[in-house]
């Protein structure tokens, strides 16, 4: 039996998120400080616009960054 | 929040902020750097450390990718010692990109964890057949969709499926499907394509604003929830 999945995730992941993204090369290069900022409590989308909607849209950045984000703030 | 708390805190967000421009380093970091940039044994013995703290960096990753490597015979700390071997190489190779925006670990880790997820997708997908086209469409037919479903969704969803057909080029479609549908990580796309993570991504965000352009064009839009 074939299971349901949910629609408007399916849609998600095909359509993505909607306004500006970085990309890969550039998430890799600004993710450290990303990374930082948001363990600092600081505003992260705001000095590295489209690196959040750039997680959003893909999912290997987005689980490097949540590895980042845990191993980094393990050692706060 | 304390006092002390609140004092490393602003003093973390005005080093991270403030580094792209100035350059500012913590004694850490530079400390990192001069002894990485040394000769001899004391650079011998900064590179060993350096390798211990991407080894331990990768372990890490490759603990918490374990539930996708269930299937996978074989040392799985090998991954993380390869990982941990490649990372070195990119980090010294590197060194003069950093610029202290992070400190300096955190900017290794980041080689450390990209290598070992690589590595981990790659092996839980080693024999896998990589669907790229129909097969992985045709579920996305039936899910969701009951009879009483909203007009406006089963309008959006046929809409979605038409422009696959008809505004992506043979390319976008192959990407949009594997990656999207079909849940091929971009890593293994990559390889057995001979692409990049990077070119894959831009394939996959141009197809997805062709869709979002095609939907815009008939009145229709969706609006993305964020997955948590």
């Amino acid at each position: 039996m074939t299971e349901r999945r949910d629609l408007n995730q399916e849609l998600g992941r095909i359509l993505g998120p909607d306004g500006p993204d970085i990309g890969c090369d550039a998430c890799f290069r600004e993710l450290d400080r990303y990374v930082e900022l948001e363990l600092a409590g600081a505003d992260a989308d705001a000095a590295v616009p489209g690196l959040r909607t750039h997680l959003e849209g893909c999912p290997a950045c987005r689980e490097e960054h949540d590895s980042l984000y845990a191993l980094a703030g393990s050692e706060r | 929040m304390t006092a002390t708390v609140v004092t490393a805190t602003v003093g973390a967000v005005e080093r991270t902020l403030a580094a792209p421009t100035t350059g500012f380093l913590d004694d850490e970091s530079r400390e990192w750097l001069r002894a990485l940039r040394a000769e001899g044994p004391e650079r011998d013995e900064a590179v060993a450390r350096l390798h211990t703290l991407l080894l331990k960096a990768a372990r890490f990753e490759v603990a918490r990718r374990r539930p996708t490597l269930q299937h996978v015979r074989g040392d799985l700390d090998e991954i993380a010692v390869e990982a941990a071997a490649d990372a070195l190489l990119g980090v010294l190779r590197r060194l003069d990109d950093f610029r202290g925006a992070s400190r300096f670990t955190t900017w290794a880790y980041k080689f450390a964890l990209y290598e070992a997820a690589v590595k981990v997708r790659k092996r839980a997908w080693q024999g896998r057949e990589v669907l790229l086209e129909a097969e992985g469409w045709e579920p996305f037919a039936d899910s969701g969709l009951g009879p009483d479903a909203e007009v406006e969704q089963r309008e959006l969803l046929e809409t979605v499926r038409e422009g696959v057909h008809s505004v992506l080029t043979p390319h976008q479609r192959q990407v949009l499907i594997a990656l999207a549908v079909n849940g091929v990580p971009i890593d293994v796309l990559a390889e057995r394509l001979g692409s990049t993570r990077g070119a894959l991504y831009k394939t996959l965000h141009d197809a997805r604003r062709r869709l979002r352009g095609h939907l815009g064009e008939r009145g229709l839009a969706f609006a993305s929830v964020e997955e948590k």
